[in-house]
């Protein structure tokens, strides 16, 4: 089993968090924090979008194929934001991935979805550093590589089934043929 | 240059060291080796400045020289810059839309504290930027006409003056004021810091200019309830609540004020603060502008008792009505007046909302409420004011002239327990009213300071001055105010604090103490917030765009602050802040357009599939359903860009400028993408 988790250099494990910010609030609230030089974990890295709106649950699903730990989305305030209702919206696509992937095998706390105002730089601290703690106390997520298990289980699987077909003298190559995990989720 | 289709992408990456402010925490040379080695990748430097002109001639040679297509560069965050470097993208001959910004200062340098985890952040981010390019299309900026007219929120010295510079260059204002009369707060001061001149004397010229200007709409008694639109196009709903007197009828001649059946004033005056009092009709006070009565339905005889349930009043008509008599042919007292909405429309707001004093019934230990003889400095301003309720004798409530007075600073501020800023204007109003009370009596006056703070312009020197006065400064915050047990008859009290500099506990007998009350966000200030789309600091005070290079715009376009909405400052501060506030509204009216960004949305006809979930969805009703072609269409006027939309389509056919999926799906591979051991 290949690893694809992240690792510093000198070879710990240390998670990767994918953040999606919007634009007017959250966004601006970590440009705040870096302003007051507040200090928080390095493990985030943060994708700009107009607004929580924005978030398309594709993007997390994505984020943790391709091997995140975890994934966090900012959006201002109930009532507070830019475009009116995009992070009700998002509200709504947040509670329908919780549940999504739990059946994907993935902990729902890996997933974060944290109000925060332009104007609340020390709660951007706060919830990175405890996104990374949870994630941290998770451990490793490693989905890229579950791909590479999932592969070989369906190839195996594959395998047997053809066997059994030519056995049973019917052969049927579309079903035969794997199907990767990663073309499934692309 | 534009690109073609087909032709090979060629990116320019820049990495800046913002003198150290980057190149401290970030390798910022090997973040440029790393990104020189992905793919796509033409040049990869660094630079001290990128932001500078050397940086961004730099960018523009490259382009021309080594026939860029795609401009990526690693700074700053893309909310200060992005535009500088689109710019420079533009001017090299690119497109300005295929340049992408990468925040490795605010979100990087700045917030970590370990050089290799920093330095391998901004590799990522930047590989992010490199992948996500490719993806870039020309795009055009809209151009938008803008309305040149202007709403101003709040008559006090901020708004004034905004209102005045604005309507003086021929621009059509709309001055809204919440109390009947405008001045704000510093109507009601008596002389001001440092130079001692009396307040009215320096406002009341500009508030009659303000009541005269023929480019001024004045509303006063009057509320922004609604705000819609968006900057060079608000549409603003303005409530003009009813003040029982028909504005142009009336000629100020407070007739009706004089005959009222109540023959004393009764009531307490909110101009005085309760210490004065008034009639159920009256002017605001003697300058106020407009100088149109009011009535006061709560008290007034031809009113029944308490509000309706919508906040009306029902007439009784029980009284004589002897100030319609005295009204006579003017006609002017119209006690069916009901609130009315006016909706204007403009291009740009000022928000001149101002401040509340601190309640210092918040710091009991002060015994404010409790002894009548503790004041807060707004009141004793009034109390000293020639036309204040006392007629400027510097009497307390029992009517003696008092022989000792404490001046408490730091109320409310500066303090773990109520507000932690500092009020800026506290320490020297605290002075000016050391030197009005010593000029007014023969007092004994105790200044109890934590700090003296008094920057700006001759300001210190205005402490020399006032200080050799004969005043007794003491340094410490003051513990307790209670009565003093020897002599309870008398009212007196007894001021307890640490002096600090001789580490002795004071206990000063004194007749009145004075409460240097902090300045405090306006409790409406979150409903206006929300209202007008703003942002708050976390103390409350109406968040600029950036504390030192936009103090004065905000998040939202079109819409500038001034004055202690802001934050506490002092008057020439104020003034200073209304002026550039104006002039940023100028420099986008004059302009005559708005640019947007093009982010705005767009369906891929030949994919959609006409299911109709985006349209739902739309906060700005731009969605609509073509229903010969079954389709979904964008109107891309209405469009704000928010990509709600977007992210709900099924079919994953509706695109987003500038935010397109597979955009956003680079910078997500990218940022995971392994890094270099
Ligand atoms: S703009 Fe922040 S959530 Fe919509």
């Amino acid at each position: 089993m290949s690893d694809s988790t992240n690792k510093t250099p000198d070879g710990k494990w240390t998670p990767r968090i994918v953040a999606f910010f919007c634009n007017w609030c959250t966004y601006t609230a970590a440009d705040l924090a870096g302003v007051s030089r507040m200090k928080y974990a390095s493990n985030i890295r943060v994708i700009r979008l107009m607004c929580s709106g924005r978030v398309d649950p594709q993007f997390v699903v994505d984020a943790f194929a391709k091997g995140a730990d975890g994934v966090l989305i900012g959006g201002c305030h109930p009532n507070d934001c830019h475009y009116v209702e995009g992070n009700y919206k998002c509200l709504r696509r947040y509670q329908m991935l919780k549940r999504m992937i739990a059946d994907m095998g993935i902990e729902p706390d890996r997933l974060r979805l944290e109000w925060i105002s332009a104007a609340e730089g020390e709660k951007v601290r706060r919830v990175v550093n405890e996104m990374v703690e949870t994630v941290k106390q998770l451990g490793p997520l490693n989905i890229p590589c579950k791909f590479e298990e999932w592969d070989k289980e369906m190839e195996a699987l594959a395998g047997h089934v053809a066997h059994s077909q030519s056995a049973a003298g019917a052969a049927c190559p579309d079903h035969a043929k794997p199907q990767t995990a990663q073309t499934a989720h692309v | 240059m534009e690109t073609r289709k087909n032709e090979p992408v060629r990116i320019g990456f820049y990495v800046c060291h913002c003198g150290v402010n980057i190149a401290h925490m970030v390798d910022v040379e090997a973040v440029a080796k790393y990104v020189a080695t992905l793919p796509n990748v033409v040049v990869s430097r660094n630079y001290k400045y990128m932001c500078s002109d050397p940086g961004q001639e730099m960018i523009q040679t490259d382009i021309r020289e080594q026939r860029l297509n795609r401009v990526v560069v690693a700074a700053c965050s893309p909310l200060l810059h992005e535009h500088t470097f689109r710019g420079a993208t533009e001017a090299g001959g690119l497109n300005p839309f295929y340049f992408q910004m990468v925040n490795i200062r605010e979100h990087d340098s700045w917030v970590h504290t370990d050089r290799l985890e920093a330095t391998r952040k901004a590799m990522a981010l930047a590989r992010a930027a490199i992948q996500r390019v490719p993806h870039h299309k020309p795009l055009e900026v809209k151009k938008v006409p803008i309305n040149p007219d202007v709403l101003i929120v709040g008559a006090g010295i901020a708004g004034i003056h905004a209102a005045i510079t604005m309507a003086n260059a021929g621009k059509k204002v709309c001055l809204v004021e919440k109390e009947p009369s405008i001045g704000g707060h510093m109507a009601m001061f008596d002389k001001t810091f440092p130079t001692l001149d009396c307040a009215m004397c320096v406002l009341s010229p500009k508030m009659a200019t303000v009541g005269s200007h023929p480019n001024i709409t004045l509303w006063t008694y009057s509320e922004v309830v609604k705000v819609d639109g968006y900057v060079g196009n608000f549409k603003v709903t303005v409530r003009r609540k009813p003040r029982y007197i028909i504005e142009d009828l009336c000629t100020g001649c407070q007739e009706c004020v004089a005959n009222c059946v109540y023959k004393e004033p009764k009531f307490p005056d909110a101009f005085n603060l309760g210490l004065g009092k008034r009639k159920p009709v009256y002017m605001p006070f003697a300058q106020a502008i407009p100088s149109i009565a009011i009535i006061d339905p709560e008290v007034c005889l031809n009113f029944k008792r308490g509000k309706n349930p919508d906040g009306s009043y029902t007439v009784s008509d029980k009284c004589k009505k002897l100030c319609v008599v005295a009204c006579g042919d003017r006609k002017a007292i119209d006690f069916t007046q009901k609130a009315v909405d006016k909706e204007i429309t403009v291009g740009t707001i000022i928000m001149a909302t101002g401040f509340k004093t601190f309640d210092p019934h918040r710091t009991p230990y002060y015994g404010y409420g409790v002894y009548p003889n503790v004041y807060t400095a707004l009141e004793l301003e009034r109390v000293i004011n020639a036309s204040g309720p006392t007629e400027g004798h510097l009497v307390m409530r029992n009517g003696k002239e008092p022989k000792r007075v404490a001046i408490v600073h730091c109320v409310g501020s500066r303090d773990e327990n109520t507000n932690r800023w500092c009020s800026r204007v506290c320490c020297l109003y605290s002075l000016k009213l050391a030197h009005l009370i010593l000029e007014h009596t023969d007092a004994e006056v105790y200044n109890f300071y934590i700090d003296m703070r008094t920057p700006g312009k001759s300001m210190e020197e205005f402490y020399n001055r006032v200080a050799e006065e004969g005043m007794h400064l003491v340094r410490g915050r003051v513990a307790d105010v209670y009565p003093d047990p020897n002599d309870t008859a008398s009212g007196r009290l007894i001021v307890q604090a640490e002096d600090t500099l001789t580490n002795r506990i004071l206990k000063i007998p004194v007749d009145m103490v004075v409460l240097s009350v902090g300045l405090e966000p306006r409790p409406e200030a979150e409903d206006l917030r929300r209202l007008f789309n703003l942002s708050c600091s976390s103390e409350g005070w109406f968040l600029e765009r950036h504390p030192k290079l936009a103090p004065v715009s905000t998040f939202t376009d079109g819409i500038f602050l001034a004055g202690c909405c802001q934050g506490p400052k002092d008057i020439p501060d104020s003034v200073a802040q209304a002026g550039a506030a104006a002039a940023e509204a100028f420099s986008l009216i004059d302009k005559g357009y708005v640019e947007q960004e093009p982010n705005t949305a767009f369906v891929l006809a030949e994919e959609c599939s006409g299911c109709k979930s985006c349209i739902p969805l739309c906060p700005y009703t731009a969605i609509s359903f073509n229903e010969e072609t079954k389709k979904a269409v964008i109107n891309e006027a209405l469009c704000k860009g928010c990509g709600t939309c977007v992210a709900a389509c099924p079919s994953g056919s509706i695109v987003q400028n500038l935010f397109e999926d597979q955009e956003i799906f680079s910078e997500i591979d990218g940022v995971l993408a392994p890094l270099p051991q």
